[in-house]
């Protein structure tokens, strides 16, 4: 008997067997996409217009040379300080509302729910501070900082306030989770056993997630930095507000070298930050 | 026997507190001065902001909120907002995660002489926010959501764009090698081999970024490119208070619809 011949499996096929789904749904996602254009006056073609063309490139060309003058990089300097110090301040402030707040939400921390369901009353206090933390994070930092510019007048106490007011609801928030993704055990054997609130914390569920929640604050103080300098835009200060002021000026050139000192400092952030996060991790 | 006998070893000390050779302790040291030069170089206004009279214009502040304006022309004007910011959200997504994709593909060549300049060209996108892309952007394309919608897609197509990277850089390389060696090019076998592969894990990353940029598309109108920021710039410079009330109120509500979604989208493509 000799062996069956291979089923005749003719030539490969030459084009993609599948094609017409995929041309059908790549053509149902455009019609999907043009309301969505509309919406938005979403015309590129009128970039490529002879007006926008112009004032675009205007603006380009007047971004050569970048503006290096002595006075104005000291000022650049200052700038970028305050903007490193707002980010910091805020999310130092951000933890006096985030580390109460992650004692008093954190599941397992609680004694009511060592036997069982947690008592009525400690669940609804947990749900309620849990909601107004997501109230916090959900309102952007940018909008607080507008009502606080309202409040305190123009400067840095109201970037401070805003990042302080946003992080604090997002570190809470995420805090929460990291003590409660950890194994439970240590701080359920220090409770049973009679230690109190603050000790099972202290000697159960911070040993074990403590470089976690370093690195996850210093990831965020990265982020406040970038946030800090979209504050300045609304005039909380820092490199953001010479920036708008830059461009509100078309002052190219002075908005190529902020850009480039923005771009250097969020870079070196990033580094800083993950440097830092190797060390404690 | 007479081992037994011996004292047990003495407990181990607690390591000191501060040692000059630990990295950590000097990292804490580093923060604090941090910390405390920050709030030194500020000059915060603490006793303004907690004097009587700033506490009664904040009370006052507050107040103005109440009641929310829910006249049926104004709630016309801010649900056309939202809708506007949801169609900036999602068409800045959508171009983002196609500019993305076209620029992973060269930065996760393994030898390509594109690869550092696609890289760079990413970290620069990634590195301004939204908002400054948007103020740069307002002088090309003009007031309105045109510039607010290219400026999400800018920013977010550099943090795709390195995101898809990393996940065609570790995609399991078999299938891509199958190809390979049946004598197919770069494109085909990213097309058929590698890109199937991750697709599910970009889907999930653009819709992460959604999640974000729905935020961002709120504010973005402060400075003058569109949607319920710009309504909400606008009245709040004019302190309609109730008016920037409904407002805020409509943000929280368009951030929690998209959160949900995004969750359901998530979980129904776990499934």
């Amino acid at each position: 008997m000799s062996l069956a011949a291979p089923p005749a499996l003719g030539r490969p096929p030459t084009h993609d067997p599948a094609w017409l789904g995929r041309v059908a749904w790549a053509a149902a996602l455009l019609v999907l996409v043009w309301p969505l254009a509309v919406a938005t006056e979403f015309r590129p073609w009128l970039l490529l217009a002879p007006d926008s063309l112009r004032a675009g490139g205007r603006f380009l060309a007047s971004f050569f040379p970048p503006a290096l003058g002595a006075e104005f990089l000291a000022q650049v300097l200052r700038e970028t300080w305050r903007t490193v110090a707002m980010a910091t301040a805020g999310i130092t402030l951000g933890l006096l509302i985030a580390v109460p707040a992650t004692l008093l939400t954190t599941r397992a921390l609680s004694v009511s729910a060592l036997s069982g369901r947690m008592a009525r009353g400690p669940f609804w206090v947990r749900q309620a501070l849990r909601w107004g933390l997501i109230v916090l994070r959900s309102i952007p930092e940018l909008v607080w900082a507008l009502v606080f510019v309202r409040v305190v007048g123009l400067g840095p106490t109201a970037g401070v306030l805003a990042i302080a007011l946003t992080y604090g609801g997002m570190l809470g928030k995420v805090y929460g989770e990291i003590l409660e993704s950890g194994d439970p055990a240590p701080t359920e054997a220090l409770l049973h056993n009679g230690s109190g609130r603050l000790q099972a914390f202290a000697y159960g569920l911070l040993p074990q997630n403590a470089a976690e929640l370093a690195s996850y604050t210093v990831y965020r103080w990265e982020c406040a930095i970038r946030s800090s300098v979209v504050l300045g835009f609304v005039g909380a200060g820092g490199l953001g507000q010479q920036m708008d002021s830059a461009m509100k000026m078309f002052n190219g050139g002075e908005v190529v070298t902020l850009l480039a000192v923005f771009v250097a400092l969020v870079a070196l952030a990033d580094r800083f930050s993950a440097g830092l996060r190797r060390v404690l991790g | 026997m007479d081992r037994l006998r011996q004292p047990p070893p003495a407990p181990p000390l607690p390591p000191p507190l501060w040692r000059a050779r630990c990295l950590a302790c000097w990292l804490v040291l580093a923060v604090l001065v941090l910390v405390l030069a920050s709030f030194a170089s500020l000059d915060l206004q603490w006793l303004q902001l907690f004097s009587a009279d700033a506490l009664r214009s904040m009370g006052r502040f507050v107040g103005e909120f109440f009641p929310p304006d829910v006249s049926p022309p104004f709630l016309r004007k801010v649900l056309a907002g939202a809708l506007e910011t949801l169609a900036m959200s999602v068409l800045g997504t959508a171009l983002a995660a196609l500019a993305g994709l076209l620029l992973a593909g060269p930065a996760a060549s393994r030898r390509g002489a594109w690869r550092l300049p696609t890289r760079w060209l990413l970290n620069a996108l990634r590195a301004i926010p939204e908002l400054v892309w948007a103020a740069l952007l307002l002088v090309a394309a003009g007031l309105g959501p045109m510039a607010g919608t290219l400026a999400l897609a800018m920013h977010t197509s550099g943090v795709l764009g390195r995101l898809f990277a990393e996940a065609l850089e570790n995609a399991p390389p078999g299938p891509a090698q199958a190809l390979r060696s049946q004598g197919i090019g770069g494109l085909r076998v990213l097309l058929y081999a590698t890109l199937p592969q991750v697709l599910p894990q970009l889907m999930s990353y653009t819709l992460y970024r959604w999640e974000n940029n729905i935020r961002a598309a709120a504010v973005l109108g402060v400075v003058g490119a569109g949607g319920l920021g710009q309504l909400l710039s606008f009245h709040m410079g004019l302190f309609h208070m109730p008016k920037t009330a409904s407002i805020l109120v409509a943000m929280l509500g368009l951030v929690a619809l998209v959160d949900g979604l995004s969750y359901a989208a998530r979980r129904l493509s776990m499934r």
